[in-house]
């Protein structure tokens, strides 16, 4: 039994892959010539082109999903539909609109938005120092168990006057110390982004790694203000420390915000909390690595060629202040960022 | 038994999710599985290794014949270069415009933001930066652990746990979503790139006709199960579809299965397209016909 030969097409699908098809294809070669090299290589006209056809596409899978059972068209559709949606809406902007946007809002605002969690932090470690200094004080036998002896390099209560004094100024052309400087910042960055990360675990580990932190400083100022060496001390380490606690601190708040968001997630689901808090807590760990990579900077070069008291006072003063400044002086709200 | 029936059916463990654009058209995307993230990672971590390596071996020839000055900065670069792989190999990746580390790309997987928005700076530094504690951190209590065994069993065995639950946490949620997913509000879904297969209805020819009986005995699901099957054209599966359907629908055998098949095909599919276009699809073949 065989039917005479159709004059029109059997479905409907044939008939709307025969008007579509040439667009889905335009579409698809466009998308794949981004997906390949980026949108820079478009035309204008294809630039233009692009959101058109995508509309068109979307919508003709729309068409396809209600009336057509030729699935090979409808999953066609939809992988095409989803690698231009990507390429659209999912992408991000360009490197360098990213960049400067990171710099003149998303960090400063991600930072000043964690204030509460920064002072609760500061406060911490704040606490651990004090703690660390009159344990210290109390009992010198304390400052081995705080502080590993190979970050102590020497520097313990046993220790003279004279030796003590040669490690804050260092001779200038010591290059392994510069190596050093490289080592702390990639040392500190993994502690800060710890430091962050177990903020997950409802900040407890977080307070703890603060608290430590600061036990270690307050152990470090005991035994150089037992020796009468405080001031030089805080110049020493006001240089880069400035720059250095106050990342750690910050990376502690930003800890702190993911941990308070989990633990408490207010009317948002605990989820969508913590995913919110998350993403500011990434924006600011960014700026925190940066920041290290200032105080390694400020370390390795500025301590070494900065050799008296009050010109290292006065620089790790104003790099602190500009950093204030940067976070915390009220700015322009975008309209839409 | 309550606890049996209780289970949920088949079709919703599938990896895929509803995923709506703006323009209110439901994607429908397809995540990717435990093993497939797995393995991405794993050529990373494999690639990064090499240049590790690569680099390492480049620095330590370097420094044979370097003084003293080229030393010391060499081994800044080293160290510098080393915190850059291990923190920006995944972060620049997944930042530019493919959203993928090469894993990922060979994979054909990328990282997109669950709620359809972009994918930002931010979301991406969580979702790299939990990694350290995921991974990074445990590795390093077994190393410290191989070189100097002195830990105890209860740390050991801590660690381990610790090891497993992030390591598993994949396989304990629906959307095979790490820790770090989980935060970032990110996860990893396919984006295959598809050609427009042919039109099996398309060419215009003779066909046979079949009667309204043979025609009612499938539904939507047959139809796209022999769409498959004709698509595939592996002749085995060929020959016992059509034997099977000739059998049901009591039509004698004419010695051409693919002819008949795909003349089946396409008059089962103008009629169920037709049913459809007058409001009622029928999903399968126990579905009552119209």
């Amino acid at each position: 039994m065989t039917a005479p030969l159709p004059a029109a097409p059997l479905v409907n699908a044939t008939r709307f892959r025969a008007a579509h098809q040439a667009t889905w294809e335009r579409l698809e070669a466009i998308v794949g010539r981004i997906e390949k090299r980026s949108v820079r290589v478009l035309g204008e006209d294809d630039l233009l082109a692009l959101p058109v056809l995508y509309r068109t596409t979307l919508s003709s899978l729309s068409v396809v999903r209600e009336t057509s059972l030729d699935r090979a068209l409808q999953t066609y559709l939809e992988q095409l539909c989803t690698r231009a949606y990507f390429q659209i809406y999912g992408a991000p902007g360009t490197a360098w609109r990213q960049l400067a946007h990171f710099f003149a809002d998303g960090w400063p605002r991600a930072v000043a938005s964690l204030w509460r969690e920064t002072v609760a932090a500061a406060a911490l470690g704040i606490l651990g120092a004090v703690l660390g200094y009159f344990l210290v004080k109390h009992d010198p036998s304390w400052f081995y168990s705080i502080i590993p002896a190979e970050l102590a390099e020497g520097r313990d209560p046993s220790a003279s006057a004279q030796a003590l004094k040669e490690v804050l100024y260092g001779s200038k052309d010591s290059d392994p110390l510069t190596a050093f400087a490289a080592y702390l910042f990639t040392h500190n960055a993994q502690v800060a982004l710890f430091a962050f990360a177990l903020g997950f675990a409802f900040a407890v580990p977080t307070a703890l790694l603060l608290v430590y932190n600061g036990l270690t400083l307050g152990a470090l100022v005991e035994i150089y203000v037992a020796k009468g060496l405080g001031p030089m001390l805080g110049g020493w380490l006001i240089i880069h420390g400035s720059t250095e606690l106050f990342a750690i601190t910050l990376a502690g708040a930003a800890g702190f915000r993911i941990g308070l968001a989990v633990g408490f997630p207010g009317r948002a689901s605990r989820l969508e909390s913590a995913v919110t808090a998350g993403r500011t807590g990434g924006t600011a760990m960014a700026g925190v690595v940066l920041m290290l990579v200032v105080a390694g900077l400020l370390e390795g070069i500025g301590r070494q060629t900065i050799q008296l008291d009050w010109e290292r006072y006065a620089l790790g003063g104003s790099v602190f202040v500009g950093w204030l400044v940067y976070y915390y002086l009220p700015r322009k709200r975008h309209a839409l960022a | 038994m309550p606890w049996l029936r209780r289970r949920r059916p088949s079709g919703e463990r599938s990896l895929r999710r509803q995923f709506v654009t703006p323009e209110g058209v439901d994607l429908n995307l397809e995540l990717a599985g435990a093993g497939e993230r797995a393995t991405a990672f794993l050529i990373d971590a494999l690639i990064m290794l090499v240049i590790l390596i690569a680099v390492t071996i480049a620095v330590v020839y370097l420094d044979a014949g370097a003084g003293k000055a080229a030393d010391s900065i060499l081994s800044i670069t080293w160290l510098l270069g080393f915190f850059v792989l291990r923190n920006g190999w995944f972060i620049l990746f997944e930042l530019s415009g493919r959203g993928a580390t090469p894993g990922k790309r060979l994979l054909g997987l990328r990282v997109v933001a669950r709620d359809g928005a972009r994918l930002t700076g931010g979301a991406v530094v969580v979702r790299n930066a939990m990694r350290e504690l995921e991974l990074f951190l445990p590795l390093s209590f077994l190393a410290v652990d191989a070189s100097e065994s002195r830990l105890d069993a209860l740390i050991y065995i801590l660690a381990f746990s610790w090891v497993a639950l992030f390591l598993f946490f994949p396989l304990f949620n629906r959307d095979r979503l790490r820790i770090g997913d989980l935060l970032a509000g990110t996860w990893v879904v396919h984006t295959v790139r598809g050609k427009l297969a042919d039109d099996l209805v398309g060419a215009t020819r003779q066909r046979r006709v079949f009667s309204e009986a043979a025609l009612d005995l499938y539904g939507v699901y047959e139809l796209q199960t022999l769409e498959d099957v004709l698509r595939r054209g592996s002749d085995e599966a060929i020959v016992t579809v059509a034997a099977s359907i000739r059998h049901k629908a009591s039509l004698p055998d004419d010695g051409d299965d693919w002819g008949f098949l795909s003349d089946y095909y396409a008059a089962l599919c103008a009629r169920l397209e037709r049913s459809t276009m007058l409001g009622y699809r029928r999903e399968n073949k126990h579905a009552a016909s119209r």
